[in-house]
């Protein structure tokens, strides 16, 4: 699988979904084109799907918000009328590295967690709509759903069957779900995930495992009528205008480097390293929001979170012998507080508010990136308010202190804004900086007293914002001697460690997911019993069974 | 009519099965029964509930007297639970677990497999009974009354066969199953039946023809692999269900080419040779070969869609796991695993049909299509004879394997009954050629007067060569109750 994955994509480009636009309601339909999975050697029957499938959706969760804002329920259905969706296509699973794997599982993660934040964050309330079969992956499409409708024709069921049938757990938060959100019995939960035909009628309903059946010959209409009824008591405003979401301007170095317009990925491969430098405002903040609605996609904000976006992702699945990633920022720290400023000020504009839940979910992929996370404060840089954040997703950050010679940048700092304080929890619903402070609460508050402030290394060192810093003598030695020592570590332990301590604090349904997918699912994904040449997962569509070692570890 | 709230299923249901002293399966019945006599009732046009039909009733496994044939209202047909007789020592013949002993119980790791297998072929038995219930109504003889209700019961019978083995083995989702089974209906938007061939109309008696010769054949081979498995009650129900699908193919086989020997013969006496002369021949009160044809061709290809997809992993869990065999598996000479096995399965490449092979386990359902493909190929043969020997210069023919498919890898494309590529829209100009338009349908519709004078056919079928139980053709097969 040495295929160069491309995250982006647009509604002209969709092969397995379409999306038709009625006002308040969007009805999505998935209809997988069998012939287009993203690798050879697989077809996407019965509404299987691989990553390429959920890259499409992804876009569509996303251009729903920036270019739809009028939309406020989105009903995902099948365009199938044999089966609502067979889950991820265990012919590609059977045939995916485990980097493959695991990358593929955090990224279906993370587009299910999006479109079930959308009603919190955006309003967008999305309907499950299922007939036909339902099962594995395509039950946790519908569980990532806020409201999960299933047609009583005696034959469409909703199943997750990864133990009995493949040997493996449900990959996208499906065992979760099913306990955390939809609260369904444990009994009845271990009977649910251990049967392969999975439950159907209104027994599905008396478990919890949807939220409501309704007879065959009236499904359609009742959909319909639900998506209208969720629209009409929504408090979200009608009649919002969109954005479009212009293609990212992006080039690609012959060393690995990418370009876009405010973001930089530099590759020095022999120190297993990439370089992520985002530039600060070429230009003044837009006056009002109406003149940042004009400008669009082209807004400086929304435009380096789409590119920081899309760096990232291309990092993770493409560059996987990368062990770290380096985050730099060079500009006017004054002007990016500016273009902040505005979204902060108007968070009950749409677009405001969009833009600020989409660096929300920016920030959150990068905690979840299973690299070493390093950031560099150097003179010259603007980690201020939302770029700040950076520091505390990253596993270490290390600050330029006083002048360096030959270096007339302006002096390092880092500012602080209202972002710091609220608008963009982790997934353990924490802010970083209480995560970071789980032990010393006050601490956060200091820091928020300084609101505004341009600190310096020594402040910032006080306040404990950052890890070290460093004067003229000791920066290079310091940093090149940490990431020679880092980069010669075990990348399993590295991961495991790093996740270990970038999530501390309380459980939250999220952390839950991700967590019991790198502890569980991870380790069934390496076992024999799943992936051995006899496991479950191999031998798959064969006909044969696996075989399993029968100790219980 | 008997009590039916009552009833002794020790006598009212003839069993082997020592049902009287089984409480649990014997309580599941009966609160199942009330639900299959409504079924049934609401089913089946009152006046032919209450005529007496001239039935045979299974009475036992012996292979020598398992049939009675007496008078009987239908409601009071004894559908009786019946297996064939258990053989000692039997193995289970085919997959991973071959050569051990066939299991009495249902193997834990199997059960769903196990049970997804009967709710489908139970699914299909009352589904054609639901396709065929106005066909009485416009029947061409009481003769052919009598065969259609006899399909009839032992379609219901066959669901009784399946509902046994779900209660007696399968527990509460078993009689959750069972109820479902009632629950969905043939065509129906609420909860249709489960595969599509049993969702279509069977509008008129050459369809009923086609598909007891077609479709049932399908159901024939099921059973047939079915028969094989390493389930041993489930093996012996399908052996001895086999039994009576013989029946409903014969009354296929001779239903068209009776009604092919009224065609020729209607032609002959009216010295038309050219068999394309279609409104002539039409107005001589019979179908025309051409029509005959293309509902040949509508059926044959409905069934070949039954056969699921050509490479399926069900199929090939089915197997290996010895809960479902190959055709004629203990006659196969080969190792009965298939674990190194090849097998040639069509497929469509580059926009052209290739044969590829494949593992033999997951083209299971594949092989027994191409079974089902030979055999019934037999009676095609018969009907040509029949109209060689008449003169006409006509021949029927089994349309190309990959010709109107909706299911497995030919639904992607439109190919012509003799094998091409065509695009969609050339495909769809040159269908009415081949299928059945709505024409056709009319015209056969207005051929479907009800015949029901005692010896009497209808214009477009000629009489049976030999009757029911050795009675002649003019037998009262079915004594109407005209109220």
């Amino acid at each position: 699988m040495s295929t160069v994955i491309n995250f982006q994509t647009d509604p002209s480009k969709y092969r397995h979904w379409r999306v038709e636009y009625d006002g308040q309601v969007a009805n999505l339909f998935m209809d997988v084109d069998e012939n287009a999975g993203l690798f050879d050697g697989y077809q996407l029957k019965l509404n299987s799907y691989d990553l390429g499938v959920d890259i499409e959706l992804s876009d569509i969760v996303q251009r729903m918000r920036f270019e739809h804002p009028e939309v406020k329920v989105v009903v995902m259905q099948s365009g199938n009328d044999k089966v609502f969706c067979a889950g991820a296509n265990i012919r590609m699973l059977g045939g995916a590295t485990h980097t493959h794997k695991v990358n593929f599982c955090k990224f279906t993660n993370e587009t299910r967690n999006t479109y079930e934040a959308a009603e919190a964050d955006s309003s967008q309330k999305y309907i499950c709509a299922v007939r036909g079969a339902c099962a594995g992956g395509g039950y946790e499409l519908a569980l990532a759903c806020n409201y999960i409708m299933l047609t009583n024709d005696s034959n469409s069921s909703v199943a997750l069957p990864e133990v009995p049938l493949l040997a493996v757990l449900p990959g996208t938060g499906g065992l979760t779900r099913v306990t955390d959100k939809r609260k369904v019995r444990r009994d009845r939960a271990d009977i649910f995930c251990s049967i392969e035909e999975g439950v159907k009628g209104q027994r599905a309903k008396d478990w919890r495992l949807v939220d409501e059946v309704v007879a065959n010959s009236k499904f359609d209409e009742a959909v319909q009528e639900r998506a209208r009824e969720f629209a009409d008591a929504s408090s979200k405003a009608s009649g919002l205008t969109g954005i479009e979401l212009t293609p990212l301007n992006r080039t690609f170095g012959k060393d690995g480097s990418v370009s876009y317009t405010a973001v930089e990925v530099e590759i020095d491969r022999a120190s297993s390293r990439a370089t992520i430098t985002i530039s600060g405002p070429d230009g003044d903040a837009p006056a009002d929001m109406e003149a940042m609605q004009v400008m669009g996609a082209d807004a400086y904000m929304l435009r380096v979170a789409r590119e920081l976006d899309d760096a990232i992702m291309h990092l993770r699945l493409n560059e996987t012998e990368l062990a770290l990633l380096v985050f730099r920022t060079q500009g006017d720290a004054a002007l990016v507080q500016a273009h902040e400023a505005l979204l902060l000020d108007n968070q009950d504009h749409w677009l405001a508010n969009e833009v600020l839940k989409f660096w929300k979910r920016v920030l959150k992929r990068v905690d979840m990136t299973s690299r070493t996370l390093i950031a560099l404060v150097e003179h010259g840089s603007c980690f201020s308010g939302v770029f700040a954040e950076l520091l505390w997703a990253a596993d270490r950050s290390y600050m330029m202190e006083d002048e360096f010679e030959g270096d007339n940048r302006p002096m390092a700092a880092v500012t602080l804004s209202a972002s710091n304080f609220g608008p963009m929890p982790m997934g353990n619903d924490l802010t970083r900086l209480e995560t970071r402070f789980l032990g010393e609460p006050d601490a956060v508050a200091k820091a928020k007293a300084c609101i505004g402030e341009a600190l310096e290394a020594e402040a910032a060192d006080e306040l404990g914002l950052v890890t070290m810093i460093l004067d003229d003598i000791d920066w290079e030695d310091e940093i090149r001697v940490f990431f020679e020592e880092r980069a010669s570590f075990s990348p399993d332990a590295l991961t495991g460690m790093e996740a270990n301590l970038r999530f501390a604090g309380p459980e939250t349904m999220e952390t839950r997911i991700f967590g019991r997918l790198t502890a569980w699912q991870n380790w069934i994904f390496q076992r024999p019993n799943a992936v051995g040449e006899k496991g479950a997962l191999q031998r798959y569509g064969s006909g044969v069974r696996g075989e399993y070692n029968m100790e219980r570890v | 009519m008997t009590d039916l709230l009552n009833v002794s299923y020790d006598t009212q249901i003839p069993n082997n099965v020592g049902l009287s002293s089984d409480k649990k399966v014997l309580k599941a019945l009966e609160r199942w029964h009330p639900g299959y006599i409504n079924w049934w009732n609401d089913l089946i046009p009152k006046n032919f509930q209450d005529s007496l039909i001239y039935l045979r009733t299974a009475v036992s496994v012996d292979p020598k007297g398992w049939t009675k044939f007496d008078y009987v209202k239908m409601p009071e047909y004894r559908w009786g639970v019946l297996l064939a007789p258990q053989v000692e020592d039997r193995r289970i013949p085919c997959g991973e677990n071959a050569g051990e002993l066939a299991w009495q119980e249902v193997p834990g790791e199997y059960r769903s497999l196990l049970r997804r297998l009967i709710v489908i072929q139970g699914d299909t038995e009352p589904g054609s009974v639901e396709q065929q219930r106005f066909l009485g109504l416009t029947s061409p003889s009481l003769y052919d009354m009598r065969n259609l209700f006899q399909v009839n019961v032992e379609e219901g019978r066959h669901l009784w066969a399946m509902v046994y083995l779900l209660f007696k083995y399968f527990g509460r989702d078993g009689r959750e199953e069972a109820d479902d089974l009632l629950r969905r209906s043939s065509g129906s938007e609420e909860a249709p039946r489960m595969l599509g061939a049993f969702n279509e109309e069977t509008p008129d008696w050459l369809s009923f023809f086609m598909f007891t010769y077609f479709t049932d054949r399908d159901g024939k081979m099921q059973l047939e692999a079915l028969a094989q498995s390493g389930f041993d009650p489930l093996s012996r129900t399908c052996r001895f269900m086999l039994t009576e699908e013989a029946h409903h193919m014969f009354v296929g086989e001779t239903g068209v080419g009776r009604t092919i020997q009224a065609t020729v013969d209607a032609m002959n006496k009216a010295g038309i040779t050219d068999p394309y002369d279609i409104d002539k021949i039409r107005s001589l009160g019979v179908i025309d070969l051409p029509t005959i044809q293309k509902k040949l061709n509508l059926h044959y290809t409905l069934s070949l869609d039954l056969f699921g997809n050509e490479v399926s992993t069900n199929a090939a869990n089915a197997f290996n796991s010895g809960i479902k065999g190959r055709y004629m598996e203990m006659r196969i000479k080969d190792d009965h695993k298939l674990n190194n096995d090849k097998y040639p399965v069509r497929t469509v490449k580059d926009g052209a049909i290739v044969s590829e092979e494949v593992p033999a386990l997951t083209a299971i359902n594949m092989r027994l299509r191409d079974d089902y493909v030979r055999d019934a190929a037999g009676g095609v043969g018969r009907w040509n004879k029949l109209i060689a020997k008449s003169g006409v210069d006509f021949q029927l023919k089994i349309p190309h394997e990959g010709f109107h498919r909706q299911i497995g890898v030919f639904s992607s494309v439109a190919v012509d009954p003799d094998g091409n590529i065509l695009s969609s829209e050339d495909w769809l100009e040159k269908s009415k050629d081949w299928l059945p338009t709505k024409a056709d349908g009319d015209f056969i519709q207005s051929l479907m007067k009800p015949c029901f004078e005692v010896g009497k056919y209808a214009s477009w079928i000629a009489p049976p060569k030999v009757g029911i139980d050795n009675k002649p053709g003019d037998f009262e097969y079915v004594k109407l109750h005209m109220a």
